[in-house]
């Protein structure tokens, strides 16, 4: 149990002074701006964005920065601070088919149609300290072919044309919001990708590890992962229509996996899916993986008794603010509970002590 | 509704989607070299507030709640009358105040002015950035071709 304490008031002030100090770091360096760490650290502004559920680049470099980089403390501002902003309301679904891709590979398909597009991409790089990094910052203008702006078909609707992949059917069903509603089990498939869209990036990594290693494998190709910009458009009531009212960087995972099939089920494939504010594909991959492993049930398949497909642990465990938020406050004032506890032991020691040498309790 | 005014709220969508897209410093440089600024009063102050994004399950299914960005809205009327509406993205009272009176300024004799100063460099700038995004991402187009392995030979 947390019970207030008083006082502590000057030593409070002057830890926050120091740890402005701190955030600052030697002024013989350059202050980092917002701009700059909006545009040169966009992956660390992209996972705060993500996790903080919250799309908007300069606030997340704000965060970052009040946060000297600890992550996890970003998010935290983010999602605080979200509390604060009155809902306008929902979006339409966006159409991520409509998606301007900066980025669309699919390791399923060598010729898939529209290409197979690398994008500003980490891999093939060699994972070698680039040195050149901290002596200059000059980079040459990235090479450009003539572009196609027509929008890129899902992998996924091809193999929907022959009819040997599990269909997703188009619904306008309202979905349950956990920012409104606490989370209740049995939950349901939206809710489901709404916690781990906002879940931790290293605890979602780590349960979807876990379905590869063999824990509910679920068999994942990734069939299509795009990169890109979506809009986003939302019905205005006082005009009466909808009206595009922005745009998001997004990350879709689309996973291909086996499926035997079922009573009911021809043999076919099975879908997982991943969805993330901003460029983060290790979290959409991830979270399409457990998505997977996550239908057991709705799929027909055995509960194995894996962590990965109990979705009241998963679910319960996945949101870095609520799990920072438990184990850190026992680091603050538990001094009563403490003392009760303390003499508590004491006593029992005195009990044992007095039953193994009744003459030194005699003394 | 009559066709019109279909076509009318088509061409509303349109600028009001551009509006709320570009970057605010792009918008007030633009709408700073337009002289005729009209005098309005507020219906709606500008409020920043957060839009909840949803997504579909599979790319096309049910939806679901992604997550929310952060919309700044309001709403004014010109002297003649007009109402304009801005719903902008991002949390600048300014940008969402100068979209607004450009949606109202839209509906009267001014729009072709407004469309040819300030609509159309707007949209050709975004134009250009997506082209150019797009460009690269082409440049990045890859074929793999599967080797042949021992075992096929």
């Amino acid at each position: 149990m947390y019970v207030a304490v008083k006082g502590g008031e000057k030593a409070i002030e002057n830890a926050h002074a120091w740890l402005a100090e701190e955030r600052r770091g030697s002024t013989d360096v350059a202050e980092l701006s917002i701009a700059q760490i909006r545009e040169q650290l966009g992956l660390a502004v992209n996972r705060v964005m993500a996790e903080g559920s919250l799309f908007d680049p300069e606030l997340a470099a704000l965060a970052i920065k009040q946060a000297r980089g600890d992550l996890i403390e970003a998010i935290f501002l983010i999602r605080a601070y979200r509390t604060t902003l009155p809902r306008f309301g929902y979006s339409k679904p966006m159409e991520t088919g409509q998606m301007a891709c900066d980025r669309r590979i699919s390791a399923t398909f060598k010729d898939a149609p529209g290409g197979q597009v690398l994008g500003s991409t980490f891999d093939y790089t060699h994972r070698l300290l680039d040195f050149k990094l901290a002596a200059d910052g000059e980079v040459a203008p990235a090479p450009q072919n003539p572009p196609c702006e027509d929008p890129t078909l899902h992998i996924t609707e091809f193999l929907r044309g022959e009819n040997i992949i599990q269909d997703e059917p188009r619904s306008d069903d309202a979905p349950g919001d956990l920012t409104r509603e606490p989370m209740e089990f049995p939950s349901n498939r939206p809710l489901r990708l709404q916690s781990l869209a906002r879940g931790d990036e290293g605890f979602v990594l780590g349960m979807a590890y876990s379905t590869q290693r063999g824990y509910a494998r679920n068999h994942a190709f990734v069939g299509e992962l795009r990169i890109g910009k979506v809009s986003v458009e939302m019905d205005i009531p006082e005009l009466g229509f909808a009206i595009e009212i922005g745009e998001v960087e997004l990350t879709e995972c689309e996973t291909v996996n086996q499926f035997k099939g079922s009573k009911t089920e021809p043999p076919q494939f099975t879908r997982g899916y991943g969805l993330v504010f901003g460029q983060s594909e290790r979290k959409s991959i991830a979270m399409a993986l457990l998505d997977r492993a996550l239908r057991w049930e709705e799929l027909g398949e055995d509960n194995l008794g894996a962590p990965a497909q109990d979705e009241e642990f998963v679910l319960s465990h996945a949101d870095n603010i609520q799990a920072t938020g438990f184990l850190e406050h026992i680091k603050l004032p538990h001094y009563v509970d403490f003392q009760s506890e303390l003499e508590l032991v004491r006593k029992l020691r005195r009990e044992a002590e007095g039953r193994n040498s009744p003459k030194e309790v005699a003394e | 509704m009559a066709d019109h005014t279909i076509l009318a709220n088509t061409k509303r969508q349109e600028w009001m989607g551009l509006l709320a897209r570009v970057p605010e410093e792009v918008l007030t440089a633009l709408w700073g070299e337009y002289e005729a600024h009209p005098t309005y009063e507020w219906l709606r102050r500008p409020e920043v507030g957060g839009v909840m994004v949803r997504g579909r399950t599979g790319g096309t299914g049910s939806p679901f709640n992604l997550g929310e960005m952060t919309v700044t809205r309001c709403s004014l009327v010109l002297e003649d009358g007009t109402v304009g509406h801005g719903y902008v993205q991002g949390r600048s009272k300014t940008k969402a105040e100068v979209a607004a009176v450009i949606d109202a300024l839209m509906q009267t004799e001014a729009a072709e002015v407004i469309r040819a100063r300030v609509l159309a460099p707007l949209r050709q700038q975004m134009q250009e950035a997506k082209t150019a995004r797009a460009a690269k991402a082409a440049a990045t187009k890859v074929e793999f071709f599967t080797m042949v392995r021992g075992e096929d030979r």
